[in-house]
C-alpha cells in the first residue's frame, strides 16, 4: 500500500482564515465538510474563482454560492525544490504544487499527493480532489490526485 | 489613438525623450555601504550630470514597486526649485518600470512638469523584496488571495511563474534549451560589461545544467539575482532634450496594465500560461507606429527566464512554436538576429528592477553599449512580465 505524507506538507505553513469581510466564509465552511464550492452570479450564471463581491463576468452583486463536483483538470503542476518559507521541513521538499481548472478559466492551486517524484502525470488530465483536514486549525485544505482510470466495461474487451 | 470624440491624436510619441541616465555602482544584496536614500540621491545626480543640467532644474519624480525614497525629501535633499509632479506606479514590482516612465512621459507631454526623474533604488540587507512573500509566520492566520496558495507552499514568483512556464513549454513543444538560452546570453553580455555584477563571471551550459533546480523548469541561474543600487532616468520633452548635451532617445510609446482577470497569484481568467503582456503589446505598438519587426534590439526583463521567454513571445519578436528554433544562445546575443538584454539583464548585470534595463536600452539608441547593435534604431524594453500589472516601452534614436 502507497505510504503518504499526511499532511502533504508537515511542516507549519500559514492557515487559511476566511476573510474578515465573509466573502469567501462559504468556501472554508465547505471545504470543512469536504464539499467544494465555487460562487456562482444568479443573473447570468458564470462561475468564479477566487471570490468577489460582484459577478466579473457581468457585474451583478448576486453572486451566491454553488457546490460543484470535487473534480478537475490539470492546467499545469510543477515540483518544487527550494523551501521559501522558513516553516517548512526537509521532509517536505521536494513537493508538488497544482493548478486545477474546475471550469473554464477558474481555477485552483493545490498540492498532488503521493510521490513527489511520480512521472505518471500530464497536462488536462482528470483530477479529483482529496481533503485534508486541519482539525487542530479547524480548516480544511483541498489537494487533488489523478482521477481513477475509468474501469473497462467487459463489452470493451 | 484618436479621441473617441475627435479632438488631438492622444499620445507621447516623439513628444518626449529621455535626456540623462545614471546609476551607482551595482553591488551583490546587502553590500550597499550607504542607504536606499543616499543610493537614489547618487543616481539621480548623475543622470542630471549626463544630461548636462543642474540637478536642482528637476521637478517631478516617478517610481514604482513601493520604492522607500520618498520624493519630497529628494526634492528638498537635491534642493530643487520647485516640485510639480510625484507619482508612485502601483504593484507588480518590475512590472512598472517601463510604466513609471511612460508616467513621467505623460507627465511631460500633459505639461505637468518639465524634467521628470525616474528612479528605482534598493538596499536589500535591510528589507529584501522577496522575503515578503513568505513573511506571514507559519501557523499565524492568513486570508484573502494568499489563502488559497500559501497553505499549499505556493507563495514565491519563482513558483507562480514556474507553473505558467511549465504549461507554456508543453503547449509549444519547447525544453529547457530556450531557458537556458536566454540565460546564457544574459551571461555572455556581462562578460564586455565591467558595471555587471557577474563581470568576470561566465557561465557555461554545464554549470547552468548542474545548478540546484529552485522550482522546475528554472534552475538557481533562470532566477533573476538580488542586488543593491540605484538607477534613475531623466524624462523631459523633445525640444528640451535636443538642447542638453546627451544626444537625445525619444519616447515611441509606453503601455501598462494586464489582460482581463491575470494575477500572478492567483491562477484563474482566460488565458492561463501567459505573461499578461498580449494587451498591453498590442497598445504599444499601436502608439509607436511600428511593428515587432521594427524592434532592432530588446531588454527583457528576467524574473525567470520562462516570463522572459513569453515575453518575447507576446512582443511578436518570435512565433511560440519557432522559439526552439529561434531562440538560441547565438541569436540572442548582440552579435545574432534577436539580440536580448545586451548588458547582462537582472540575471547578470543588475536586478534594478528593470530600470537597468531601459538604461541599457537607452545606450544602444545613443550607440554606447558595451555590446553595441550595429545600427539600432529601434529599442524595446519589457518589465516584469507575468505580474500584473506589467508594462513595456519602446524608444528610437
Amino acid at each position: 500500500m502507497e505510504t503518504e505524507r499526511a499532511p502533504y506538507l508537515s511542516g507549519e505553513l500559514p492557515r487559511p482564515e476566511p476573510r474578515p469581510d465573509g466573502v469567501d466564509r462559504a468556501f472554508w465552511d465547505g471545504t470543512r465538510q469536504h464539499i467544494l464550492r465555487v460562487q456562482r452570479c444568479g443573473a447570468c450564471g458564470e462561475s468564479q474563482f477566487p471570490p468577489e463581491v460582484v459577478c466579473t463576468a457581468c457585474g451583478a452583486g448576486d453572486v451566491g454560492w454553488v457546490d460543484v463536483p470535487p473534480t478537475g483538470t490539470l492546467t499545469s503542476f510543477t515540483r518544487v525544490w527550494h523551501p521559501v518559507h522558513p516553516g517548512l521541513v526537509e521532509d517536505d521538499v521536494p513537493y508538488l504544487i497544482a493548478v486545477v481548472e474546475l471550469a473554464p478559466g477558474v481555477r485552483v492551486v493545490g498540492n498532488i499527493v503521493g510521490d513527489p517524484h511520480r512521472r505518471d502525470l500530464t497536462f488536462d488530465m482528470p483530477m479529483e480532489a482529496e481533503f485534508e483536514d486541519h482539525d487542530d486549525a479547524g480548516v480544511t485544505l483541498v489537494q487533488w490526485r489523478p482521477s481513477p482510470a475509468p474501469v473497462r466495461a467487459p463489452s470493451d474487451a | 489613438m484618436t479621441h473617441p470624440a475627435g479632438g488631438p491624436e492622444r499620445t507621447i510619441r516623439d513628444r518626449v525623450a529621455i535626456a540623462g541616465v545614471g546609476e551607482t555602482t551595482y553591488y551583490k544584496r546587502g553590500r550597499s555601504p550607504v542607504s536606499e536614500f543616499e543610493l537614489a540621491v547618487d543616481a539621480v545626480t548623475r543622470a542630471a550630470e549626463d544630461a548636462g543640467m543642474a540637478v536642482r532644474e528637476l521637478d517631478g519624480f516617478a517610481s514604482y514597486a513601493n520604492d522607500s525614497t520618498q520624493p519630497v525629501r529628494l526634492a528638498r535633499a537635491l534642493g530643487l526649485e520647485e516640485l510639480r509632479f510625484s507619482n508612485m506606479f502601483w504593484g507588480g514590482g518590475g512590472g512598472g518600470v517601463c510604466g513609471a516612465v511612460g508616467n513621467a512621459a505623460a507627465a511631460v507631454a500633459a505639461g505637468y512638469a518639465d524634467h521628470v526623474v525616474v528612479y528605482r533604488s534598493l538596499a536589500q540587507g535591510r528589507f529584501r523584496f522577496g522575503s515578503t512573500f513568505a513573511a506571514t509566520p507559519g501557523g499565524s492566520g492568513i486570508s484573502g488571495d494568499f489563502a488559497y496558495s500559501i497553505p499549499y507552499g505556493v507563495m514565491s514568483p519563482a513558483q507562480a511563474i514556474a507553473l505558467r512556464t511549465q504549461r507554456f513549454l508543453a503547449d509549444h513543444g519547447l525544453g529547457q534549451d530556450v531557458l537556458a538560452a536566454i540565460a546564457l546570453a544574459s551571461y555572455e553580455h556581462a562578460q564586455h560589461n565591467p558595471r555587471a555584477v557577474m563581470y568576470g563571471r561566465p557561465l557555461t551550459r554545464e554549470e547552468y545544467d548542474r545548478s540546484r533546480w529552485i522550482v522546475e523548469p528554472f534552475h538557481l541561474f533562470d532566477c533573476c539575482q538580488e542586488n543593491d543600487g540605484a538607477a534613475a532616468v531623466i524624462v523631459t520633452s523633445a525640444e528640451r532634450a535636443r538642447d542638453l548635451r546627451a544626444r537625445p532617445v525619444y519616447v515611441l510609446a509606453a503601455a501598462q496594465g494586464g489582460s482581463r482577470g491575470h494575477d500572478l497569484f492567483t491562477h484563474s481568467g482566460p488565458d492561463y500560461a501567459t505573461a499578461n503582456f498580449k494587451a498591453v503589446a498590442a497598445r504599444l505598438y499601436g502608439m509607436a507606429g511600428v511593428e515587432a519587426g521594427d524592434v532592432d534590439v530588446a531588454q527583457i526583463y528576467e524574473n525567470f527566464t520562462g516570463g522572459a521567454l513569453m515575453s518575447i513571445i507576446e512582443h511578436g519578436l518570435c512565433g511560440g512554436d519557432e522559439a526552439g528554433a529561434v531562440l538560441t544562445h547565438e541569436n540572442l546575443l548582440w552579435t545574432g538576429r534577436l539580440p536580448v538584454n545586451t548588458s547582462g539583464g537582472n540575471l547578470a548585470e543588475c536586478y534594478m528592477h528593470g530600470l537597468e534595463l531601459v538604461i541599457e536600452a537607452v545606450r544602444q539608441m545613443r550607440g554606447t553599449s558595451t555590446c553595441q547593435v550595429p545600427d539600432a534604431a529601434v529599442s524595446l524594453v519589457a518589465g516584469g512580465p507575468v505580474a500584473a500589472p506589467v508594462s513595456s516601452l519602446l524608444l528610437r534614436r
